[in-house]
């Protein structure tokens, strides 16, 4: 399968995403402190989430052109 | 408060510009310039995932538990990580097999399984039925909270004719009907409602941002302001840690997050604009990141917001479930909550539009169309045009449904069963996971295990969590919650067998994924898929490999194509049948539609068409009773299997072959070529030496006839005679020696002699020998050669061949008188070069290539001077023969330098 080293790293970024987003890896962020002003925790989270965003648009629209034909 | 007429019509306003948008979608698609043709639409069509539960809901979960609120969308992101390799294969097969439903996607995957697809619809009515009666509630509480008199004073409900929500469901119903089953499609997809859908996504993510901005920036200072004030509330400040003085249920949040990345695949609707409405495979690239991202955009403001209503709210007794109403409103901006409004209205409309579509086509098509198939009127080829009739059925099943909807909304009002049926519909079709995914990866399920499975999954969150929230509405005696069915402690339905530590969303899933899965692969496991099922299970599981090249098709029996096309043009109408028969024609190269071979082929395409219509149990029904089939046996299947990939390659065997018989061919042609010219010459050859043979053959006989009738010849002149006679016999031989030697060198077997040469002895020899030729034609020879000698290795008598031969054939073209012949040596260790120059009339361009050529000869016709042709011939092959060349340097008028050079390879 030609895409194959995509499929890998897609698999491997849900796993991460998964450890990232879950126990117990979470509960490092729950501690009193704040970032501009926005608590830890709810920061974190947001920022964890478009993080694992801006990653998956990178993998997807990084071969566009290569299998527009599939 | 804002008047019940401005809310109504703002409403209805929205509405209409809600047809506006669908009809221009259909519109520009009858056009062929689609506008949901980009990934952009795909993506936000896909946001139909949020509806007016994660509009007002979401902040009332957050307003009561902090980021609990999350783990819905987290998931959903999750999964569309792996979309691209779940959700892609999905429509790969759902595009090839024209699947319109997941309930026919399921029936499909198992054998076509009419029961399976049932089994799944029902659950999906049941499953979604609440939901929906969810939205209904959600608009109708806001717009009694926009019409109230005051904020903590909620209007008790209508009567149903009075009641705006009612004729709410109504006009959806209308929108459904119109832009859901106008027409039949084979492909089943629906572009003017996924504009509005797309659209409605728009309206509801800017609204919710306008009242999440208004919030933080109108009514308090900033986020930082916000998050300080919260924090300096004790109770507040809990919501933004996890633990909130509690140990944190890990598990639950890991079960919600699981729920949620199942069901953004597996609720009908997600299902409906997610794989049947996709227009292009390869729309789900950009789709995966830009849905999470709307889902993050959508979240950022509801913890602000929920945070915001605690603290402006302080005390009083206010549903945070409409906080992203009821802030606007106290804070004196009745537009903005008449937008907020809106915005909600859209989440509910595009989610009731979609799922009511989605669940009346599986209603139509699993449920109805299987009952109406056991009549002989439905199941026969012949007949009535049933367009009309499947359209209807369609129709009417969407106003069930959506009438249902309102029945339950309108029947459990603010029960605990109507509040919490969001996730409880998520754990309803998160059983379809198993079966789904399953079904796409592993080849040995069967139908015996998807329908087991899904049976006991569904009975275990029937008793585990729909009955007790039904128990907790008070619409049953909850005895049996804390004493357990029939007084027996063990079947508790929130701690069955006794289980603990787990909440009861948890608790449900857990046991009902667990029947489910544990159902489904033992029963798979414990017999083999049968044909059919084995069939389906290669088609769905290799759709990939099977996409593109040859894919087999698992039927054998007769057919005719009149039947085949009578059938088609009953469900299809008979203009689109014939349509269709006549593309099909055309792609199998037939000759028009009579032509058509009634083969499996031609089966499998006209199952499919019906299949999109009426779903796939149904058509195989369809199909199956207007021709005559055989039944497959899994060996069958096997066997088709191997035939389709034997027939594969053979193909490519005799692609290969076919190519490598071009390229013989090609060759071929090169050296017949060849060969013809080769003869060609041969003959030229052959002419030209019988010719050279018969000019001196013809003066010796003539001599000799002339001898022997004159007995009185004169002695000197029969001496001259006779001289002339030896002369012309020499040069006979001459010729003929040539001719031997040319056949000797270019056969190779030739004779060489090969020693040590000092070539300026030889080319020395060889002016002395030609001196009194030169003498005679009063020729001038110059002679420019190196002291010391030029030593190689070669064959002396053939190199003074090539030398004698060059020397003549520039004594023969010099002018006589005044001819000037140069003869130079030069040479390094590498080589050695000889050149003799001439100062006769040169050789034109196109005479220097075939100078070299038997039988050619320099000059024109009527002065070529005498000589065999052979002797440059001979001469290029004797110093090639050496690893030398032989070339002319000439242009006309300017004299010619015949040059060879020979490389030193002592």
């Amino acid at each position: 399968m030609k895409n194959s080293l995509t499929t890998q790293r897609l698999v491997a970024l849900f796993f991460c995403a998964w450890l990232l987003l879950n126990f117990p890896l979470l509960g490092l962020w729950d501690i009193e402190a704040t970032v501009l002003g926005v608590p830890l925790l709810p920061a974190a989270l947001l920022a964890l989430w478009l993080l694992l965003i801006v990653a998956l648009a990178w993998l997807m629209e990084r071969h566009t052109t290569l299998d527009k034909d599939d | 408060m804002l008047s019940p007429a401005l809310v109504i019509g703002a409403s209805f306003v929205y509405l209409l510009l809600l047809f506006a948008v669908a009809s221009f979608g259909d519109w520009r698609a009858a056009q062929g310039r689609s506008i949901i043709a980009n990934p952009w639409t795909y993506a936000l069509s896909l946001a139909v995932y949020c509806t007016a539960w994660t509009y007002f809901g979401s902040v009332g979960r957050a307003a009561s538990g902090g980021i609990w609120f999350l783990p819905i969308y987290l998931g959903p992101t999750l999964a569309m990580v792996m979309g691209w390799l779940v959700v892609r294969k999905m429509i790969r097969i759902a595009k090839t097999y024209r699947i319109t439903s997941i309930a026919d996607f399921i029936g499909s995957r198992y054998g076509k399984s009419p029961l399976l697809a049932g089994l799944v619809t029902l659950i999906a009515v049941v499953g979604i039925v609440p939901y929906i009666a969810l939205q209904l509630k959600a608009v109708s509480a806001g717009y009694g909270l926009l019409t109230a008199s005051s904020l903590t004073e909620l209007p008790a409900q209508a009567h149903w004719t009075q009641d705006s929500t009612f004729y709410m469901a109504l006009a959806l119903a209308g929108f459904t009907m119109v832009f859901g089953a106008r027409h039949l499609d084979s492909a089943e997809r629906h572009e003017g409602m996924v504009a509005a859908i797309a659209f409605e996504s728009v309206v509801k993510l800017i609204a919710f941002l306008a009242v999440g901005l208004f919030v933080v920036y109108g009514m308090f200072n900033g986020l930082t302001d916000l998050f300080s004030r919260a924090q300096a509330v004790p109770e507040l400040a809990k919501l933004l840690r996890l633990e909130q003085g509690r140990s944190f249920a890990w598990t639950q949040w890991f079960a919600m997050t699981l729920l949620s990345m199942l069901s953004v695949v597996f609720l009908p609707r997600q299902f409906q604009v997610m794989v049947v409405e996709n227009v292009r495979e390869s729309h789900l690239r950009r789709a995966v990141w830009v849905f999470p991202l709307y889902l993050l955009a959508i979240n950022l403001f509801v913890l602000p917001i929920a945070l915001g209503g605690l603290l402006y709210f302080d005390g009083a007794k206010l549903n945070a479930d409409n906080f992203v109403l009821s802030l606007p409103l106290a804070a004196g901006q009745p537009a903005l909550a008449l937008f907020a409004f809106i915005g909600g209205l859209s989440a509910a409309t595009g989610m009731v539009i979609v799922e009511t579509i989605a669940v009346s086509t599986m209603v139509c098509n699993e449920l109805v169309m299987p009952l109406l198939l056991r009549t002989a009127h439905f199941r026969s080829a012949s007949g009535q045009d049933l367009t009309r009739v499947l359209l209807n059925i369609r129709r009417a099943a969407i106003l069930v449904v959506l009438v249902l909807g309102y029945v339950y909304f309108h029947l459990a009002g603010e029960a605990y069963a109507l509040v919490s049926i969001g996730l409880i519909s998520f754990a309803a079709v998160a059983q379809f996971a198993p079966a789904v995914l399953g079904g796409l990866y592993w080849k040995g399920a069967t139908r015996l295990g998807a329908l087991v499975g899904l049976l006991a999954g569904f009975v275990m969150w029937g008793y585990t969590l729909m009955l007790p929230s039904l128990a907790k509405s008070g619409w049953l005696s909850d005895v049996f919650l804390t004493q357990g069915l029939g007084g027996i402690a063990w079947l508790r339905p929130e701690h069955l067998f006794g289980l603990q530590g787990l909440d009861n969303l948890t608790h449900s899933l857990f046991w009902s994924l667990l029947a489910n899965i544990g159902a489904y692969v033992g029963l798979s496991l414990w017999r083999s898929p049968s044909g059919q099922e084995a069939s389906q299970a290669l088609l769905f599981v290799d759709v990939f490999e099977r996409t593109t090249t040859a894919r087999p098709v698992f039927w054998r029996g007769r057919a005719t194509v009149p039947d085949l096309l009578r059938l088609c043009g009953r469900y299809l109408g008979v203009e689109r049948a014939r349509q269709l028969f006549e593309g099909y024609a055309r792609r199998v190269g037939a000759n028009g539609m009579t032509a058509i071979a009634p083969d499996a082929g031609l089966v499998h395409f006209v199952e499919t068409q019906l299949a999109g219509a009426v779903g796939s149990a149904s058509a195989r029904v369809l199909v199956a009773s207007s021709v005559e089939e055989e039944t497959l046996t899994p060996d069958d299947v096997l066997r088709i299997l191997d035939e389709t990939s034997q027939l594969r390659a053979h193909s490519q065997e005799l692609e290969e072959k076919s190519a490598s018989l071009e390229r013989a061919t090609a060759e071929l042609r090169a050296a017949n070529e060849q060969l013809k010219s080769l003869d060609r010459l041969k003959d030229d050859f052959m002419s030209s030496v019988t010719h050279e043979l018969r000019t001196p053959l013809t003066s010796i006989r003539a001599l000799a006839e002339l001898m022997r009738d004159d007995q009185q010849m004169e002695l000197a002149q029969r001496q001259q005679f006779t001289e002339i006679i030896v002369s012309e016999t020499e040069r006979l031989s001459r010729l003929v020696n040539q001719v031997l030697d040319m056949a000797k060198i270019e056969s190779g077997h030739a004779e060489w002699h090969t020693e040590e040469v000092d070539l300026c002895a030889l080319v020395q020899q060889a002016m002395a020998t030609t001196a009194e030729m030169f003498k005679e034609r009063q020729t001038q020879v110059t002679q420019s050669l190196p002291e010391q000698p030029l030593v190689l290795l070669a064959d002396p008598d053939r190199l003074m061949q090539v030398m004698l031969n060059l020397l003549s054939n520039a004594a023969k073209f010099v002018p006589v008188p005044g001819g000037r012949v140069g003869v130079s040596l030069g040479g390094d260790d590498a080589g050695v070069t000889v050149r003799v120059t001439d100062n006769g009339p040169g050789v034109s361009a196109e005479q220097q290539a075939l100078i070299f050529e038997k039988f050619r000869q320099g000059g024109d016709a009527t002065n070529r001077p005498q000589g065999t042709g052979l002797g440059l011939p001979i001469s290029r092959q004797i110093v090639e023969h050496f690893g030398g060349r032989l070339w002319l340097e000439s242009s006309p008028g300017q004299g010619a330098a015949f040059c060879f050079y020979l490389p030193n390879k002592k």
